[in-house]
């Protein structure tokens, strides 16, 4: 290999043009570091090393119709809350890919991802700041045969951690937009797509006593309506017999309903959303546990909260074995110049969701699905039975949410929110308190421009519970100063503790430097044990006392 | 089937050593400038839509990665929106909102933007490919691509006031200076 990259080396040199001549290379850097002390008042352990590092750097090469790309990760060792897989190797290069596409072909050749429809049957994707990576390595075309239809294959096997997931996955998809296949409709106020999805995935059975399918297929359907400023979606997902860790080696099928209807126009817009799944946890390996080896994605049906008591104590999680849910999201933006509105405007958020299990019943009792002793043909293999449309009386999550937005004096703004939240920590944090957390937020956040390029913004936050950890309360300052500086100090104190000892102040200071795409920051200070949460995928975060020092570049 | 395409990994890996020692090369050099990447991503009615037909007849385009869930990338924009007329009125400049929204959050991205009723063109980016291919690591992260599509400067972050040096740099660009 070495010798033949010498010779390419000479005879790209000796060529009169250049083999990089018109390309182009660029890339980004990330690295995310942390220093461990002891603490033993939040339950921050000792670690052996004193620190943690993650970093990584991609690098993508283009040249007319080609691309190729590769990224370096390192993991020295892991930040605490990140897999400790990612330990296995210190430094390594988990992804690269070549790529062609011109005139409505597309190829690729090594690591990539992709998601079909909504993805509730297929998403290969990745959250850095999560840990999360299910990239493909094989080999996906992509083609349009003719202006509206879209058509796609892939094969290949997932990311897992350094190595490969055991299962091999196959998917095709194909999607007609009728607005662009039919000239007719091309410039019609009404909308339609529709699109069907294939998915089968083989891995070896092993020796098991079970009768193992060692390919489990499943199939989706979905279409897209709209006319002005309304539409409609939905997508059918079905996943035929799939025993696996999840469910735990049950022969039922699988599957998934997502509906979704928005309206909006200038100033005003709604969207309700509904979904129900039973049985629908599919993955490359079905002995793959936690996060590992998804080949589809389903996201939490609730609001992606972005304030710290709201988001990290008791988020959303969803659950694969099944659930069915409602959302509904309002904004509406009360006109400036108005009684109401104020000189400026006034804008509200209103968001609500209710997520319940399924009414099941039972068919093979505990102890037959622990010894897993089936014969083939055995109803009592099924597990369970259910309706996809039936609501349980479990309750998993309710929130409630109201945000307010107006702007008071040229340079003063200011937002009011109120959060309630019914989370069943029992069920998604996998305690045994017997009964669910209540908790009201109130959040007040304001921001002032007192000069052109500096201001000033706050957030006072406060949670009530009579549950879990007892009362919260937050407060952050965040001073800019543009383009280069932020300065932020906080601090979250949990006084409701009814433990006297866990009623602890968590403060924190940090200092960000920006210069165009690069962005340094240096923080020190208690890290409050918590869960971060990214699109219904979550991962804890552990107690930790240091500093903290994350750096972003892209060129 | 399998030989084939372990013979194809190892052409890979072979390209790869090869283009990495050429990158040692010093005489190498990217004399055209950075264009925006050609990545299928999505309109608002989730029909398709080529990056390589953003364009602005040779008016500078502003380009900004943001989402739904994120604070500073809103600040961001609805801080520029308070002045955007005047900035088209006085440089022609498009600005193009990519929302990098996942599935959990896409639904909402059309009621916000009409909502909050923004000028700007939207687009989705819901697996993150445009995200990728311009190499953004978070949100806010915003791009100035000039007039003859070359991709001049780009930013991470965002602090009130921000808006500020990134309309100088429209300005100049509208003008026809260079802004190095």
């Amino acid at each position: 290999m070495v010798a033949f990259a010498t010779f390419a080396f000479y005879g790209a040199h000796a060529q009169e043009q250049h083999l990089l001549d018109g390309a182009q290379i660029h890339g980004n850097f990330d690295l995310y570091a942390q220093t461990y002390q002891e603490d033993s008042i939040i339950g921050a352990k000792d670690i052996p090393e004193k620190s943690g590092v993650n970093a990584f750097t991609n690098l993508i090469v283009t040249k007319g119709p080609f691309t190729a790309g590769i990224r370096v990760e390192s993991y020295l060792p892991p930040v605490q809350g990140f897999d400790v897989r990612f330990g296995n190797q210190s430094v390594g290069v988990p992804y690269r890919f070549a790529q062609f596409s011109k005139d409505g072909l597309d190829i690729t050749a090594g690591n990539f991802y992709e998601q079909f429809g909504s993805g509730m049957i297929l998403r290969a994707y990745e959250e850095r700041s999560l840990g999360i990576d299910n990239a493909f390595d094989g080999l996906r075309v992509k083609y349009s045969p003719y202006q509206g239809i879209y058509l796609k294959g892939l094969i290949g096997k997932q990311r897992y951690y350094w190595t490969k997931g055991d299962g091999t996955v196959r998917g095709i998809d194909g999607e007609v937009s009728f607005n662009e296949l039919i000239s007719k409709f091309e410039a019609s106020k009404f909308r339609l797509t529709a699109g069907g999805s294939f998915v089968s995935k083989f891995q070896d059975a092993g020796v098991s006593s079970l009768d193992i399918p060692e390919n489990v297929a499943s199939f989706a359907g979905r279409m897209q309506m709209g006319y002005g400023g309304l539409s409609f979606t939905g997508e059918y997902v079905r996943k035929f017999n799939d025993p696996n860790g999840d469910n735990g080696f049950i022969y039922r099928d699988g599957q998934g309903l997502f509906l979704s209807a928005t309206y909006s126009q200038k100033g005003f817009g709604i969207n309700v959303s509904a979904k129900t799944i039973d049985n629908l946890g599919y993955r490359s390996d079905r002995n793959a546990l936690l996060n590992d080896l998804f080949i589809n994605y389903l996201p939490a049906l609730t609001r992606q909260h972005t304030y710290t008591l709201a988001s990290t104590l008791y988020p959303y999680a969803t659950q694969p074995n099944g659930e069915i849910g409602i959302q509904t999201d309002i904004i509406y933006k009360i006109k400036k110049g108005s009684a109401i509105g104020g000189k400026y405007g006034t804008t509200i958020q209103i968001n609500a969701a209710l997520i319940n299990g399924h009414d099941t019943n039972q068919i093979s009792s505990a102890t037959d699905l622990a010894q897993q002793v089936y014969l083939p043909n055995d109803p009592e293999r099924e597990g369970y039975t259910t309706s996809l449309l039936s609501i349980g009386d479990k309750k998993y999550y309710q929130d409630f949410n109201i945000e307010i937005d107006r702007k008071f004096l040229k340079k003063y703004k200011m937002k009011f929110t109120y959060i309630y939240q019914e989370y069943n920590i029992d069920l998604i944090q996998g305690t045994a308190t017997g009964h669910n957390v209540y908790a009201h937020i109130g959040v007040i956040e304001g921001l002032v421009k007192f000069t052109k390029k500096q201001s000033l913004r706050y957030e006072l936050q406060h949670m009530f519970t009579e549950q879990d950890q007892g009362d919260w309360a937050f407060a952050s300052l965040e001073y800019g100063y543009s383009p280069h500086w932020i300065v932020t100090v906080l601090n979250q104190y949990n006084y409701g503790n009814p433990v006297k000892k866990l009623q602890v102040h968590y403060p924190t200071v940090q200092v960000a430097y920006v210069h165009n795409a690069n962005r340094i920051a240096l923080s020190y200070g208690r890290q409050r044990a918590g869960i971060f949460c990214v699109g219904g995928v979550c991962r804890n975060v552990p107690a930790a006392n240091g500093f903290t020092l994350a750096i972003t570049s892209s060129f | 089937m399998n030989i084939n395409i372990t013979n194809m990994y190892m052409k890979l890996k072979i390209a790869f050593v090869a283009i990495l020692c050429s990158l040692s090369l010093a005489n190498f050099a990217q004399e055209d400038g950075r264009k925006i990447p050609a990545v299928e991503i999505q309109n608002l009615d989730r029909s398709k839509f080529n990056t390589s037909d953003i364009t602005n007849d040779g008016n500078p385009i502003i380009i900004s990665f943001w989402a739904t869930w994120c604070s500073p990338c809103k600040r961001e924009l609805n801080a520029i929106a308070e002045d955007f007329e005047d900035w088209v009125d006085e440089t022609g400049v498009k600005l193009v909102a990519v929302s990098i929204d996942d599935e959990r959050n896409v639904q909402k991205v059309r009621p916000y933007v009409d909502g909050q009723a923004w000028e700007y063109d939207v687009y989705l980016d819901p697996n993150a490919d445009f995200k990728r291919a311009m190499n953004v690591n978070n949100v806010p992260h915003t791009f100035l691509v000039d007039g003859e599509g070359n991709i001049v400067w780009q930013h991470n972050s965002y602090s009130p006031g921000d808006e500020i040096e990134l309309y100088e740099m429209v300005e100049k660009l509208a003008n026809g200076e260079s802004i190095h």
